[in-house]
């Protein structure tokens, strides 16, 4: 063998997240391809997941014999340069970012849940195994059920899709019903702003979904799993697919899972475009095929679930957090986080930011360290005004609280939630009345239409904050009423929150009460 | 029986075989009609409704539950708009203001020459990209006015 490289085949990395491709990803593939023929070059593109750096995508990684190199962001338009300047050897050039792994932003993370993103091949089941997949479930398949649902109880596990409740006690009601047909549901629905960190777990690391779905249904007894994926994740939708015909293939599902005798199916559901269906009964009531209406509660899914059998409803994050727990045990998990917040969070940081994207860390990073040492500050270079923390339904935060640790309890006593993860930051432009209107806007707009306080209080709130913000503008003949309906807006609040039958119209007051608490001056009239 | 009738027919008991025997199934099938005809129309209701049991205002309550089952035939090409919050912290309603004007239409409205459907959408998920948009299932973001019009015009919208 002659040592010219022409003869090696490269390896060459290109996203295909999302995200990456909304950023020409996808040409910046095919111009690789394209340079490579024309240069007579063997090449194997590979389309990883993201890393979640996403000023940087479209990130191509190349593997040289000093190990991978990064570019970024590389265009369709830069890749004849890049390629000349030597990008299929590792060679130097101006978006040359060296081993990525060493970047700050990545190399002070704790990627637990996320370990695998932008690492691996996400339709490669021996990608996954050689970096640790699966190890969970070998774990898992030498205990007994109670076995595995005493580690995640131990682990601290608690929900990431919002409600943050233990894992471990929903597990365990589960596992405690003396029922043949139990479910695993999987809820993909990830409606929220500023939120993806579901996303680019299904599209780049989905066997970890998969490994954790099978877990579960090993701790609970339960033979079916199904993923509830919300319709405007057409890319999820095709990894998911993918990684699920591997998988049965090589027999990590089916009726004999690794030879077990347990037995374990999958199936993908979508959903149609409801916000609302990301709340657990109203998922469940899609996923029979009904209106995505709220169910009464009691009685709990984990007694009365899908098709009226216990079910278990965990988020992606929380699944997918699964193997890790059992592969490295309940103690390494529970010795990352603060208080009664275990084990890492993979915080999304979003919006007006330079520097946005996935940051997985144990809970207890503050605002300011997420939104100003990762992100660098706005993207538009003005000063950052507000950060809304947990999509829709989360409380905004001024500036002056940005010193809140990013965990369950801190939160909960400025009156906000962590939700799901997501960081959404604004610079000193954002209109905070116009944010509440919104916030009663997208109420009214995704009500299942079930309870009256967030069915016609939605519209009513709309309504006020109209009046409020015409008022503003000194624009109407309201004078003296404005007081009157200020008040009348907490008091709409007040019915809100405590007279929803769920989340969306209960938790609605948190962005509309937190954006006149902290930024009064906004609703107030000019002059 | 004409063929537009017959053509919906077909496709209802195509998504039918395929889905009815499966438990709770009614979104599958919608699903299968809507990738198949393009929307959900209103002559598929009580084939459907006969196949699983059900009335045929359950089968029409669901269909217009989601607002992502259509009852008419959109464009060429659906261009859904993200209107939330990290959209808009990065001037998405600016972007709006132009789409509709460069597009001349209204969220849920047809271009006349039937190329064009604009609709809006909440979150797409690329949150960290905005302001985004979805043009038939594929994404865009940081979408500004100059991209979209580049956009615009591979779908031949006069400027």
């Amino acid at each position: 063998m002659g040592c010219e490289p022409v003869n090696t085949t490269v390896t060459v990395y290109v996203p295909g997240d999302a995200s990456a491709c909304s950023l020409g990803a996808n040409a910046t593939a095919r111009a690789l391809e394209t340079e490579a023929a024309k240069r007579g070059r063997s090449v194997r593109v590979v389309r990883n997941g993201s890393r979640g750096l996403f000023w940087l995508e479209p990130l191509v990684e190349v593997v040289t014999a000093a190990g991978r190199v990064a570019y970024g962001p590389v265009t369709a338009a830069d890749v004849p340069k890049l390629v000349e300047a030597g990008l299929f050897e590792g060679g130097e050039h101006s978006l040359r970012l060296g081993d990525i792994a060493t970047h700050p932003y990545l190399a002070s993370q704790q990627r637990l849940t996320g370990a695998r993103l932008g690492l691996v091949d996400p339709a490669s089941l021996d990608d996954y195994v050689a970096n640790g997949g699966y190890a969970g479930l070998t774990a898992a398949l030498a205990m007994q059920p109670a076995e595995i649902v005493k580690v995640v109880s131990d682990s601290g596990l608690r929900g990431r899709g919002g409600a943050a409740f233990p894992t471990g006690i929903k597990w365990q009601t589960v596992h405690d019903q003396p029922v043949t047909q139990k479910y695993i549901a999987c809820n993909a629905d990830e409606g929220d702003s500023g939120t993806f960190s579901d996303r680019m777990l299904m599209e780049g690391d989905p066997f970890s979904l998969i490994e954790g779905m099978t877990i579960a249904g090993l701790a609970v007894g339960a033979t079916q799993g199904y993923i509830y994926l919300r319709i405007e994740y057409p890319h999820a939708a095709r990894a998911l697919a993918k990684a699920i015909q591997v998988a049965r293939d090589a027999g990590y599902l089916g009726d004999n899972v690794r030879g077990s005798g347990k037995r374990f199916e999958l199936a993908v559901r979508l959903g149609a475009g409801a916000y609302i269906c990301g709340e657990e009964t109203s998922m469940l009531e899609s996923l029979e095929g009904r209106r995505g209406e709220v169910r009464v509660r009691p009685p709990l899914p984990a007694i009365k679930g899908l098709f009226g059998q216990p079910t278990v409803v965990n988020n992606v994050v929380t699944l997918a957090s699964v193997p890790v727990v059992l592969a490295r045990g309940a103690q390494f998990y529970k010795d990352f986080g603060v208080g009664r917040s275990r084990g890492t969070i993979p915080l999304q940081l979003a919006g007006n930011v330079k520097h946005g994207g996935l940051v997985e860390r144990a809970f207890g990073l503050t605002v300011k360290e997420l939104v100003y040492d990762y992100g660098g500050g706005s993207a538009s270079g003005r000063p950052v005004r507000a950060v809304q923390i947990g999509g829709p339904l989360g409380a905004y935060l001024p500036a002056a609280e940005f010193d809140t640790p990013l965990e369950y309890e801190a939160l909960a006593a400025k009156s906000a939630l962590l939700g799901h993860g997501g960081v959404v930051v604004f610079d000193d432009r954002v209109d905070m009345a116009r944010m509440a209107r919104y916030a009663l806007e997208f109420c009214a707009i995704e009500s299942c239409g079930k309870c009256t306080p967030c069915r016609i209080g939605s519209t009513r709130g709309v309504e006020l904050m109209d009046r409020i913000i015409a008022a503003r503008a000194g624009a109407n003949g309201h004078h003296g009423t404005h007081e009157a309906d200020m008040a009348l807006l907490d008091e709409l609040c007040d019915t809100m929150f405590n007279g929803s039958l769920c989340g969306l119209g209960g938790l609605t007051p948190f962005p509309v009460r937190s954006a006149y608490k902290h930024f009064r001056e906004d609703f107030q009239r000019a002059g | 029986m004409n063929d537009e009738a017959e053509k919906i027919r077909r496709s209802v008991a195509s998504a039918l075989s395929k889905f009815a025997g499966e438990p709770g199934p009614l979104l599958e099938i919608l699903h299968a009609i809507q990738n198949d005809l393009g929307f959900v129309p209103a002559d598929a209701v009580p084939q459907i409704a006969d196949a699983l049991n059900l009335s045929r205002a359950e089968v029409h309550g669901v269909i217009s539950f989601y607002h992502h089952f259509r009852e008419h035939a959109p464009g060429r090409f659906v261009v859904q708009l993200c209107r939330a919050e990290a959209c808009q912290s990065m001037n998405s309603k600016a972007l709006e203001e132009f789409v509709r004007g460069r597009l001349r239409l209204n969220f849920g409205e047809t271009t006349p020459d039937g190329r064009i459907t604009l609709e809006p959408v909440y979150c797409l998920g690329n949150c960290a990209c905005a302001p985004s948009i979805m043009v038939n299932g594929e994404l865009h973001g940081r979408v500004t006015p100059e991209k979209f019009g580049a956009l615009a015009k591979e779908w031949g919208v006069s400027p």
